[in-house]
């Protein structure tokens, strides 16, 4: 799997959301979280609200999330492997994990980031 | 089908197209892809469609200048540049010149996670990026279908792919989609459903452990194009559709004549040889020497200074080359100097397809103007019957298509009648050369005779056919009241009737002698009778002059006579009246 490097400095675009940086030094135990979205979309707007909550829930103060316009930066969807709208991309901690969908089941997305096994993730849920 | 797009072009006659550049397929599809639309590629694993799709961009790019973006969902672009490198594409430097661009998709399902409402705007935006960046014109999607196998929701899967399809239309790039086929269904997904303008069907078939490839064109709306399987190489210059079965009868007959290299043949077939552009059969059992005729025909082509193609499927080069040494037929010099090629390979190596294809795509380089297939038999042995004689059917009416003189020899089975040709081939040749046995007094001699040949008036006798150091040669057989003998019971008989007719002679000159005699004879007789005769003629002639003489003198007397008695004047003059 390649991973890429540390994306290019994010640009103050129209349509880009909000980023949240919680620390510029790279900590292990940082989360690393980068949203791909394609334009201010119904989808993104849900995807980034529920990122920001369950990270808020289960990684105060660890994380960080990093919002991608692909319609600002196309050439950054190649490097992640972006095919589906919104993405979640787990960068950090290793391996690479991605959560596709607007995250709506928070559960889902839990288990998407590792943050909760999946087989006692779907007995919670039920 | 919601077709949204409406292509401004189709208002045309011709539908706008998009030459691939792939040999062969041009002609099936009459110029190309439709222009600006999908193309629908489907075909089994291992069947090349990745490789069709690649050559379609690099074609596209090299000989069209129409730049291409191959999106892989299966293989990286360093896997992918590795894998044609042996076809001579060289995917980097068309990179680098920004005339290709390689994006390999990788959608892993174990790594992703789904949760809620999501769209393939990410991919979208990627192709979109692509295209622009190097103002593509051409589009392939390799294989597409693997995002069903990556994302479980295959509803959004399906819509987004059907969004995508217009989106590509949108574009105005033509665009190669390739999927798997699936069972009873072209594709494993149903792919044939969005994609409704042009699906080509690839397909490799074994059949009794030989493969083939082939194509067709399952539908390709709004223009004609050939509906049969052809069938297609992958070599070293990449893939060759062969429009093989798509040949009609349209050849040109040539009026033209060409020698068969052995001047006592050329007399048989009506003084001057075969016509130019047919097909020539030499059949016989093993050993009657049909690859010497093969060889003298070629021969002969050469030293006219023309081009010969020899396929030999039993032989190879050098063997040959040194058996017809033997018989005083050289041919190193003609390979030496390029008006000789031969192509020797056993036709179970691959299948008859493959042969036909292989066979055709070397005339097509070589333009010979004589092809020796030596022995066509032996194509029997790598297929079926019935896929032989079509195959052989094909490639006569192929190589009379382009006024080349075929010339096959074919093995018959001892125990089969000679006429009996494998393959029923026979009504497809033009001019059939029939080399037996004569099995006669403890030996075996060769004969050979013209079964037919269309229109000349050929000769209809057998004649001994003999391998000698200067090659064939034809004599006579002798046909007479003891019937066809041939070899030493031919010079046996001929010596009896050297013996017979001599005596003969013999005696029709012991007879003119007496004859003479007798002749001889009656002239003295005639000689005596004549002398006795003159002698007699010659005493009456004596006597007869006497007798003048005496009557004169008597009538003078009488004058005297008068005078002297004064007679009267009356008396005189009256006697003087």
């Amino acid at each position: 799997m390649k991973v890429n490097p540390d994306p290019e400095p994010q640009e103050e675009g129209p349509l880009r959301l909000v980023e949240v940086a919680a620390a510029e030094t790279v900590d292990p135990a940082m989360w690393d979280l980068r949203l791909y979205v394609a334009g201010k979309t119904a989808k993104s707007v849900a995807a980034f609200e529920n990122l920001s909550r369950i990270c808020e829930e289960h990684l105060a103060g660890k994380y960080k999330i990093e919002v991608v316009d692909l319609l600002v930066h196309p050439q950054l969807a190649q490097g992640d492997q972006i095919v589906a709208i919104p993405t979640l991309v787990r960068k950090l901690p290793e391996p690479i994990r991605k959560v596709i969908g607007d995250l709506s089941n928070a559960e889902r997305t839990l288990v998407g980031l590792q943050l909760r096994p999946a087989r006692s993730g779907a007995e919670d849920a039920s | 089908m919601g077709r949204v797009e409406i292509n401004p072009d189709t208002s045309n006659r011709t539908l706008p197209k998009a030459a691939t550049g792939i040999q062969g397929l041009d002609d099936i599809t009459s110029g190309g892809l439709p222009r600006g639309r999908p193309t629908l590629v489907c075909g089994s694993p291992g069947c090349g469609k990745t490789l069709l799709a690649i050559e379609f961009l690099v074609r596209g790019a090299v000989q069209y200048a129409e730049p291409g973006v191959f999106m892989a969902f299966e293989e990286t672009s360093e896997e992918l540049a590795q894998n044609v490198r042996s076809l001579g594409f060289d995917l980097e430097a068309l990179a680098r010149e920004n005339m290709l661009r390689v994006d390999y998709v990788h959608v892993e399902r174990s790594e992703i996670e789904e949760t809620g409402e999501y769209d393939l705007d990410g991919l979208f935006i990627r192709l979109g990026h692509a295209i622009d960046s190097i103002g593509a014109k051409r589009v392939v999607l390799d294989t597409l279908e693997t995002l069903f196998g990556g994302l479980s929701n295959a509803a959004i899967v399906r819509s987004e792919l059907r969004r995508l399809f217009r989106w590509l239309k949108g574009k105005g790039v033509t665009a190669v989609i390739t999927a798997e086929r699936g069972d009873g269904t072209l594709t494993r997904h149903g792919l044939e459903e969005y994609v409704s303008d042009c699906v080509i069907l690839l397909d490799h078939r074994v059949t009794e452990q030989l493969s083939t490839r082939r194509l067709r064109i399952v539908k390709y709306r709004g223009t004609t194009h050939g509906t049969n399987e052809y069938p297609f190489l992958i070599d070293d210059t990449g893939i060759s559709v062969l429009p093989v079965t798509s040949l009609g009868l349209q050849h040109t007959a040539s009026g033209e004549r060409t020698s068969t290299g052995i001047p006592r043949l050329d007399e048989m077939l009506g003084g001057e040889g075969v016509f130019k552009g047919t097909s020539v059969l030499v059949s016989g059992t093993a050993g009657t020497g049909k690859t010497s005729v093969a060889a003298h025909f070629v021969d002969a082509a050469c030293r006219r200074g023309e081009r010969c193609l020899y396929v030999a499927s039993e032989e190879s080069e050098s063997q040959l080359t040194r058996n017809m040494r033997s018989i005083g037929i050289d041919l190193e010099p003609w390979t030496a100097n390029g008006a000789l090629r031969f192509h020797a390979a056993r036709p179970t190596a691959y299948g008859l397809e493959m042969h036909l294809a292989t066979l055709h795509k070397m005339v097509n380089e070589f333009d010979p103007t004589v092809v020796a297939v030596d022995p066509i038999s032996t194509f029997l042995n790598a297929g079926t019957a019935r896929e032989a004689e079509a195959m052989l059917t094909r490639l006569v009416d192929f190589l009379k298509g382009r006024q080349i003189t075929a010339v096959m020899t074919n093995l018959t089975h001892g125990g089969t009648a000679a006429e009996r040709t494998e393959g029923g081939i026979s009504s497809i040749i033009d001019t059939w050369l029939l080399l037996r046995d004569i099995e006669l007094g403890g030996e075996r001699n060769r004969g050979l005779y013209v079964l037919k040949s269309r229109g000349m008036a050929h000769s209809n006798q057998i004649r001994e056919f003999l391998l000698t150091d200067r090659g064939v040669e034809l004599n006579d057989v002798y046909v007479g009241p003891e019937g066809v003998l041939t070899g030493s019971m031919r010079a046996a008989q001929e010596a009896r009737e050297k013996a017979v007719t001599l005596t003969r002679q013999q005696e029709i000159e012991r007879r003119q002698r007496e004859l003479e005699t007798k002749r001889q004879a009656l002239d003295a007789q005639i000689e005596a009778l004549r002398a006795k005769f003159e002698a007699e003629q010659s005493e009456l002639e004596l006597i007869i002059g006497q007798e003048e003489a005496a009557a004169q003198r008597l009538r003078d007397d009488r004058k005297d006579v008068e005078r002297i008695r004064k007679a009267d004047r009356s008396a005189a003059e009256r006697s003087d009246a």
